[in-house]
């Protein structure tokens, strides 16, 4: 099918797209990679009657690397995560979930900011986000404002933005040396939305779990911090974790909802599985066998 | 509605145009370039079969407005080997039994164009994962495959 007519603007700073917002209101839509939204639009599952394309604002493309941290401007492609170094350096969480986006020719116009403010419950992108505290940059109106990652999600593709508000950045803090990082999901086809999935991120001194991160996708109306998994690490030895128990204590409080891929049960049970599995790569990745 | 002034690089012509906002890459090929190589098959994304190459990297022209694509470089099925001959990928679906009805072929060819652009020497795990984006309701994707190992095989021998 056709999408339903619109009007289309292409502002090329981060103020005229507030402003446009601003005096569209809630009519307007804002455009960033498309992946989801065009589908939505040609299904005629949405129309607006306008869309703010954000791919002419070249501030919305800025990639800093810093000693502790990583910001990723809202329109860096997702195959630019993918290919360069620098990024998956600062941040191997980010690396490890991004070839589970979709296919590689959605990776090529999909992007970091649209995916978080999209807020698909079973995307990979909200999960690393969540999992690792990043900082979201709201623009909008009335100034810019940051809000922590474990804030921004309402629901099913529900956030704190305001109409006249886009996701301007984001920022991911690095963990140090003796960290390891997994992403583990399972679906029906490879490049489908997961059933669930798991990001998990570990730092390992002297032998120790000294922090540890686990969040869920799939597994709710928004990602999920398993915090009782993830407080129960620290402090053992990472050679004797039970990954199967960690994974099973994750989920012991997560109701699921069921859908044609899955029950409510069994997403539980593959939440468990894919929390155990990718604890233990992300514990062999910290370079404790 | 107003339309709005493109103007982009199509198969190494310049185009320009006048389009409705909502126009997709893939209608703009198919209708206002009369570049009907590029197939439509579900129109949201799924099927792979609109795959075109935009500013060197594989997307779904069915997921791109015409609009966004103003001041880009885009090569379409038609653009991959001059008129009359053909790129080492379609020839190897020829060679390889790559296609049965053709419906899916022009998504095929280009997107695994643009994997063995970035990837000359995937493994056969690559190749699953890089074609995984296209449906084929023909073949059983044994042929595909074939067709792309022997392509790649070819272009690193003649690299």
């Amino acid at each position: 099918m056709k999408p339903a007519p619109f009007n289309y603007y292409a502002p090329t700073t981060t103020d005229e797209v507030c402003t446009l917002l601003s005096d569209l209101g809630d009519e307007a839509k804002v455009l960033a990679g498309g992946q989801s939204l065009v589908p939505m639009l040609n299904l005629r599952l949405a129309r607006f009657e306008a869309l703010v394309d954000l791919g002419r604002v070249e501030a919305l493309r800025r990639v800093e690397v810093t000693g502790d941290r990583l910001t990723l401007g809202a329109m860096v492609r997702q195959c630019d995560v993918e290919e360069r170094d620098d990024i998956g350096a600062a941040v191997p969480l980010l690396a490890a979930a991004t070839p589970l986006i979709g296919h590689f020719q959605i990776r090529s116009r999909g992007t970091v900011g649209g995916s978080i403010a999209h807020a698909d419950p079973a995307a990979e992108y909200p999960a690393v986000a969540l999992a690792l505290d990043a900082e979201l940059e709201i623009a909008g109106g009335s100034g810019t404002r940051t809000v922590a990652a474990r804030d921004f999600f309402l629901g099913t593709w529900d956030t704190v933005l305001e109409p006249d508000e886009i996701l301007a950045s984001v920022t991911f803090p690095r963990w140090g040396s003796g960290s390891g990082f997994a992403v583990e999901e399972v679906a029906r086809r490879h490049g489908d939305f997961a059933i669930a999935g798991a990001a998990v991120g570990v730092r390992v001194q002297q032998g120790k779990i000294e922090q540890a991160t686990i969040a869920l996708f799939g597994m709710g109306p928004t990602p999920l911090r398993a915090t009782e998994a993830e407080q129960s690490l620290v402090g053992l030895e990472a050679s004797s974790v039970d990954a199967k128990a960690i994974g099973a204590l994750a989920v012991a409080t997560m109701d699921p909802s069921e859908d044609l891929h899955a029950s409510s049960q069994l997403r539980r049970r593959i939440g468990a599985t894919v929390v155990s599995r990718a604890l233990g790569r992300a514990i062999q990745e910290a370079g404790v066998a | 509605m107003p339309d709005i002034s493109i103007s982009l690089i199509i198969n190494g012509e310049n185009h320009s145009a006048t389009v409705e906002p909502r126009k997709t890459l893939a209608d703009f090929l198919r209708e206002d370039c009369r570049l009907t190589g590029t197939h439509l098959g579900c129109e949201h994304g799924v099927c792979g079969a609109c795959t075109v190459i935009l500013d060197d990297r594989a997307v779904r022209s069915c997921l791109v407005f015409a609009v966004q694509a103003d001041g880009a470089d885009v090569t379409t099925v038609e653009g991959l080997a001059p008129v009359g001959s053909l790129n080492p990928v379609q020839k190897a679906f020829e060679a390889e039994h790559g296609l049965q009805c053709g419906f899916c072929t022009p998504g095929f060819v280009v997107s695994a164009t643009a994997l063995l652009q970035r990837n000359p020497n995937p493994t056969e795990n690559e190749i699953r994962e890089g074609l995984s984006g296209n449906l084929c309701r023909c073949t059983g994707y044994q042929g595909i495959l074939r067709a792309v190992r022997s392509a790649a095989d070819a272009m690193t021998e003649n690299a």
